[in-house]
Parts: structure tokens; sequence; C-alpha cells
């Protein structure tokens, strides 16, 4: 017996990276769009979700993926309200969702569609590490969260393209400067959007509905 | 539980690179950990010791965990910094227009493991 050292010097997240690259590649190919839905637990992903799909069904194919440690609360949910195709992936005590998990969520829901939203595990820290293929992320920031969230989870607003302040209903009743939170944003990803919505209401949802439409049409 | 997710992924690459070196067990995990990945080295190794039983070759493997500095560059004024101290904000001129050199990476670096043979431990060519 002898003890002898491989070296391996290999990042954690490279097996998972290059299983992501597959999966937008072969989105890519069928013409599929595939957005990352990320917050806070709480935040509205799901009322969100139900009404910006709502809007977008009428004119396009939408299909979406549930993650959740445990439960099918959310997907019975959005099924129900949006009568869209959903599946309920479980990551089994896993705080986020990687490209594998994914994939197999995908394969499930099958073929046909211009727009699948997955909508990942409730934590603002370990799913921004986690690539999970799709063609572009957003962030969802509740009003009652504050706007500090973007200096203390910086990793998450740094890696998506979009991020929806929610709940803005709510503004009268909390001290939340719309303004420094765009600008927290702004000093962490200079090229990220930022839509304040009213799912509730209804307030400004045609411009979140644009930016899907537009963001549809150019890829 | 943020750590124990990195911690399967380290535990499974570890096991595979052990098999394909036809390695008997692994003794030891080498990493190297920017201290602004977000991860907590005392939960890291708490998971890893608890996840390692389920694995074919990791099961008596200690983990050492090297930590790098988090380093920031500013663009404004050319300077370097240390990024647990002063964040996204440049100490010397007070630019927020910086960005990360070296400190978020999680990699393995090596492992080592007792083989039978005193000899090979490349891959099996035959495969």
């Amino acid at each position: 017996m002898e003890v002898r050292t491989i070296l391996l010097s290999k990042s954690v997240f490279e097996d998972n990276d290059r299983a992501a690259d597959e999966l937008r590649a072969a989105l890519r190919r069928k013409g599929t769009v595939l957005v990352n839905v990320m917050s806070s637990p709480g935040a509205g992903k799901t009322t969100l979700l139900v009404a910006l799909i709502r809007r977008l069904a009428k004119s396009r194919r939408i299909g979406v993926m549930e993650a959740d440690i445990d439960s099918d609360v959310d997907a019975v949910t959005v099924a129900k309200e949006t009568g869209c195709p959903c599946v309920q992936l479980h990551t089994g005590g896993m705080c986020h969702l990687d490209a594998g998990m994914t994939g197999q969520g995908l394969r499930e829901l099958g073929d046909g569609f211009d727009l699948i939203f997955l909508e990942n595990v409730g934590n603002l820290v370990c799913p921004a590490e986690y690539d999970t293929g799709a063609t572009f992320s957003m962030v969802i920031l509740s009003v009652p969260e504050g706007t500090d969230k973007p200096l203390k989870y910086p990793l998450v607003f740094q890696k998506c393209d979009l991020v929806v302040i929610s709940k803005t209903d709510a503004l009268p009743y909390f001290d939340f400067d719309l303004e420094e939170c765009r600008r927290n944003v702004g000093e962490r990803n200079g090229g990220a959007c930022v839509i304040p919505v009213s799912a509730k209401t209804g307030e400004n949802m045609d411009a979140l509905e644009n930016w899907f439409i537009k963001k549809l049409t150019e890829v | 539980m943020h750590e124990l997710g990195i911690v399967m992924n380290v535990l499974e690459q570890a096991d595979a690179a052990a098999a394909e070196y036809n390695a008997e067990k692994v003794m030891k995990v080498t990493m190297e950990v920017g201290e602004v990945s977000s991860i907590v080295p005392d939960l890291f190794i708490d998971a890893f010791n608890w996840a390692k039983k389920k694995t074919d070759y990791l099961k008596d493997a200690e983990l050492e965990m090297i930590i790098i500095e988090g380093r920031t560059y500013c663009k404004s004024c050319g300077g370097t910094y240390r990024t647990t101290e002063h964040g996204k904000k440049c100490p010397y001129c007070g630019s927020v227009d910086t960005y990360l050199l070296t400190g978020d990476q999680v990699i393995i670096k090596d492992i080592e493991a007792l083989f039978k043979e005193a000899t090979g431990g490349g891959p099996d060519p035959s495969e």
C-alpha cells in the first residue's frame, strides 16, 4: 500500500456549469426560452408568476416548473390558476436546483413551449451559485423585505437580468425608497433592468409583460 | 443547508476520481475556498463528515480547506484591497467601479489516496 496525491484542480461547479451550457444550447435549438425565477421565501413568486402567465399565455405557449424542498402546493396553484402545464420538482432537502434537476423537469414537461418559467427554491444564496441552464434569470424583491437586499445578497443580484420589485401596493406602509433600491441594484449590476409592480392591483404589469415580449422576440 | 449541496458535489467528484484511478480509499481531500465564496468552513466540514459515510471511497477521508483571501480591484484608481474589509467601495478613492480579483473560488485541489499497487496510478488505459 502507498499513498499518492491525485491532482484535480477543478472547480466544484465545473460539471454543473457544463451541463447547464448543454441544456441552454438544447433549449435554443428548440426555440424555447427558460427563465430562472429566484427570490426570498414569501416575496410573492407564485402570485406574480400567475398574474404574468395569464397575460403572456394569450399569445405564447407557457410551461412552468416549480421547485421546492417538499410539497406541491405551488404547482397545484399555478396549474389551477393559469391552466398551463406545470411540473413539480423536489430538491430532496437541497436549497437550490442544479442543471441536472432542471433537465429532468424539462423532459417531464415535454416540448413545444415558447417560454418556461422555473420557480427556484425560495432562497437568495444557493440558487445563485448553481447555473440551471436558464436563458436568463430574474430576481423578485418584495417591498416588505427592504432596499438593502442587493447589498446583503450580492451574487444573486449580480447574476440576474431582471429585478422585479413586487408588492408595490404595500409601499405606503413601509419605509421603502424605490430610487435607493434602484441604486443598490445598479451598484451590483449595472446591466439589470428594474421593474416595480403589484401583481395584486396590476400596477405596472404592462411594463413587465412588455419586457418579456421584447425578450422573446430577441432570442 | 447551503453547504451540504456543495459538499455532495465535492464527494461525488472525489469518489469518481478515486474510482477512475483505481484507488483503495481516499485519505484526504484538499480544497481551496475563497473567503467571499459564501461557504462557512465549520459548517462545510461538519457536512463533509456527515455525508462522507455514504460514499464508496471517502468514508475515512479528512478535509483540508485552504482559505483564499478575497481581493478587489478598483477600475477608477487601479488600487487593490481586501474585500472582506471594504466590500464594493474602494478605500483609496471611494469608487464603487470595482471588481473581485480572487476569493470566490470553490476548488477541489487534490485528493490523497491509498493504492494497493506501487506502480500505475493513472486511469486504466484499457477503458
